[in-house]
């Protein structure tokens, strides 16, 4: 029999024959790999989970003319570079001076579902226009004029040559039904809302965008470069981020994952200590074992290397458990405060794996030195 | 040159001489016993002669080299070369089996090897008992799977520290025929002990008090084997002393 058959022989016998001793170890390493697995999990997620809570508070990037003016395909053209994953929603908006009870206001012209995506805090009495002919007024306005859910609004559109004097062109004017009340408690009250297709057909002209407002799951350096990108891709379109927002959450994700980032440390730290003490102990109530290998010929650096492997050993054990535990508490962590589910990081595994085995080694090797120092003399006769 | 050669040894603690100007000698093949009471040193010069502790002063000769001069790293060396041990406690590792304990001494010696170390259990009655753990035997088997491990390498000389010290008559008698029978195959034993019955059965007994060598006897009628009267009770032959009987002439001897 090889030596190395041998030592595998006695380590595992150590691990399996005193299962007792070793369950209790080889929880203290599980428990730290676990929590330390599950906090590096959350640290790598939080910028996803966030980023996904970000978009509820609107927009972080739009497309304004870079010259005079842009359209829906360049709109389209900018889009189609990013990533489809990361993009939440795209809303152009085109504006329009209309009449209503032969008072001005403007009207916006829009991708509804679109709106819906880059502005989810919008909140809506009533529904979301879906056909044709539909349109939501703002709050100021309905207030304004009386409006409610389910009227008819007569809405007019002024050409530019009847507005600059010509009197053969006539107005157009077109019925719809309010289907919703728009409540921001912003600027966005004084406004109609209708699909881009229905102010094309009120103003007879498929007109340009105004701007385009679009909301893209992403940290504001990849944000930054999908600006450039599409900036230099799509002349026409000038993109850039909407600063407050994007700002606001590099900030608070700076600080989140500072947070979690301390937390692991105190737990790695903690983790490391826990296993020392457990260790210690275990190396403790073996001195007279190790008195007799000392006794019976072991060298110094042979009982080091034994008592370390057996350490070892049980750190891979622990980090392969704390793996899927710390993915199943990153799960459960992820469910309850950010209330979506967590993807699994298959690098994870090794890492943390190599993590314990290297923590639990490190722990171990202060008590497993000391304990080399036993005389075995005096630890054979009980001393 | 003899096997072993203690020269003018000294073991000094601050006041205490644990051993006092020690000689003796133990020629290769010779069956030694070192016997005296509690406190007489000997479990001091059975550490000195299994290289777990040096003399104050003095030499320790162990085929001519004085060990007493070693470092801790070469004594472990000469121990596990050289020293079979056997102790009062057995002390096996209670989570390999007895194959494995008897293994763990090729381990630390050379290279394990299953087959020899079956053939050692063999030796002390054991081959049905190797996989069991220590706690699934009895103390004479335990201390039967010692004496397998401590002749597993061969050593020079087999160092058992009352090796019958927690055996029933019966056990003992097991271990005593075993050293009879490695005696006969040309090991050198010496045996560390206070019992005057167990310590008679060797060719020579040393006997030690307050540190020193009080009394040499060569042990007459030597047979290797445990003396029986009719009735079955120990008898000695030799002028051997148990400690109790030692302690009460000590007494008598102070109440004079």
């Amino acid at each position: 029999m090889k030596k190395r058959q041998m030592y595998f022989r006695m380590i595992t016998a150590s691990l399996m024959r005193r299962r007792s001793r070793m369950l209790v170890a080889l929880l203290s390493i599980a428990i730290g790999a676990t929590v330390l697995s599950g906090l590096v999990t959350i640290y790598y997620d939080v910028p996803r989970q966030m980023g996904a809570q970000f978009r509820n508070y609107g927009a972080n990037m739009i497309f304004t003319a870079a010259e005079d003016t842009f359209t829906l395909e360049d709109v389209h053209q900018g889009t189609a570079l990013i990533a489809s994953d990361q993009l939440v929603g795209v809303a152009p908006y085109r504006y329009e001076n209309v009449r209503i009870h032969e008072s001005p206001v403007v009207v916006a012209g829009t991708d509804m579902k679109g709106a819906q995506a880059t502005s989810p805090y919008w909140h809506i009495e009533g529904e979301w226009p879906s056909e044709e002919n539909q349109l939501l007024v703002g709050a100021g306005i309905a207030e304004s004029y009386r409006l409610k859910i389910g009227e008819t609004l007569e809405v007019s559109y002024t050409p530019a040559e009847a507005a600059s004097g010509d009197e053969t062109i006539l107005d157009h004017i077109i019925d719809f039904e309010i289907t919703g009340i728009l409540d921001t408690g912003g600027s966005e009250e004084d406004y109609l809302y209708m699909s881009l297709s229905d102010l094309e057909t009120l103003t007879e002209e498929a007109g340009t965008i105004d701007v385009a407002e679009l909301s893209i799951s992403a940290a504001s350096e990849e944000l930054s470069a999908y600006a450039d990108r599409i900036s230099s891709a799509v002349p026409s379109v000038n993109a850039r981020l909407v600063k407050r927002v994007t700002a606001s959450e590099t900030t608070v994700l700076t600080k989140l994952q500072a947070l979690v980032l301390l937390v692991t440390i105190v737990v790695l730290a903690l983790t490391m200590i826990c296993v020392a003490t457990t260790m210690t102990a275990v190396v403790t109530e073996r001195r007279k074992e190790i008195g007799l290998r000392k006794a019976i010929g072991a060298s110094d650096t042979s009982i080091v290397k034994e008592f370390l492997g057996e350490s070892m050993m049980l750190g891979g054990l622990g980090g392969i458990l704390g793996s899927v535990l710390g993915f199943l508490f990153a799960q459960q962590v992820s469910i309850h405060v950010f209330s979506s589910s967590i993807s699994f990081m298959p690098a994870l595994v090794p890492i943390t794996i190599l993590v314990s085995v290297l923590v639990t080694g490190l722990s171990s090797l202060m008590p497993i030195r000391s304990a080399t120092e036993v005389d075995p003399a005096l630890v054979l006769k009980g001393e | 040159m003899s096997l072993l050669e203690l020269k003018n040894i000294y073991k000094i603690y601050g006041e205490l001489h644990a051993l006092d100007n020690v000689s003796m000698k133990v020629e290769k093949g010779e069956w030694v016993s070192i016997m005296g009471p509690s406190g007489s040193g000997k479990s001091t010069m059975m550490n000195i002669i299994g290289c777990m502790d040096k003399p104050s002063k003095g030499e320790v000769l162990l085929d001519g080299v004085d060990i007493a001069k070693e470092s801790a790293k070469n004594l472990t060396t000469v121990r596990r070369d050289k020293i079979g041990l056997i102790f009062q406690q057995f002390h096996l590792v209670n989570y390999l089996t007895a194959v494995e304990n008897v293994m763990l001494a090729q381990y630390y010696h050379s290279l394990p090897d299953e087959k020899e170390a079956m053939e050692a259990l063999e030796r002390v009655g054991l081959a049905d008992r190797a996989k069991h753990l220590p706690s699934q035997l009895s103390g004479g088997e335990q201390q039967r799977v010692c004496v397998a491990r401590a002749l597993i390498n061969y050593p020079e000389i087999i160092l058992a520290d009352e090796p019958t010290g927690n055996l029933d008559e019966a056990n003992e008698e097991i271990v005593v025929d075993l050293f009879h029978k490695l005696h006969n195959e040309g090991t050198t034993l010496i045996v560390v002990t206070h019992d005057p019955e167990v310590a008679e059965v060797a060719q020579r007994t040393i006997v030690l008090r307050n540190g020193r060598v009080v009394k040499e006897v060569q042990n007459q009628n030597f047979t290797g084997k445990i003396h029986f009267d009719e009735e079955g009770t120990h008898v000695t032959k030799n002028d051997l002393k148990s400690e109790e009987e030692i302690q009460a002439e000590e007494h008598a001897h102070e109440n004079q």
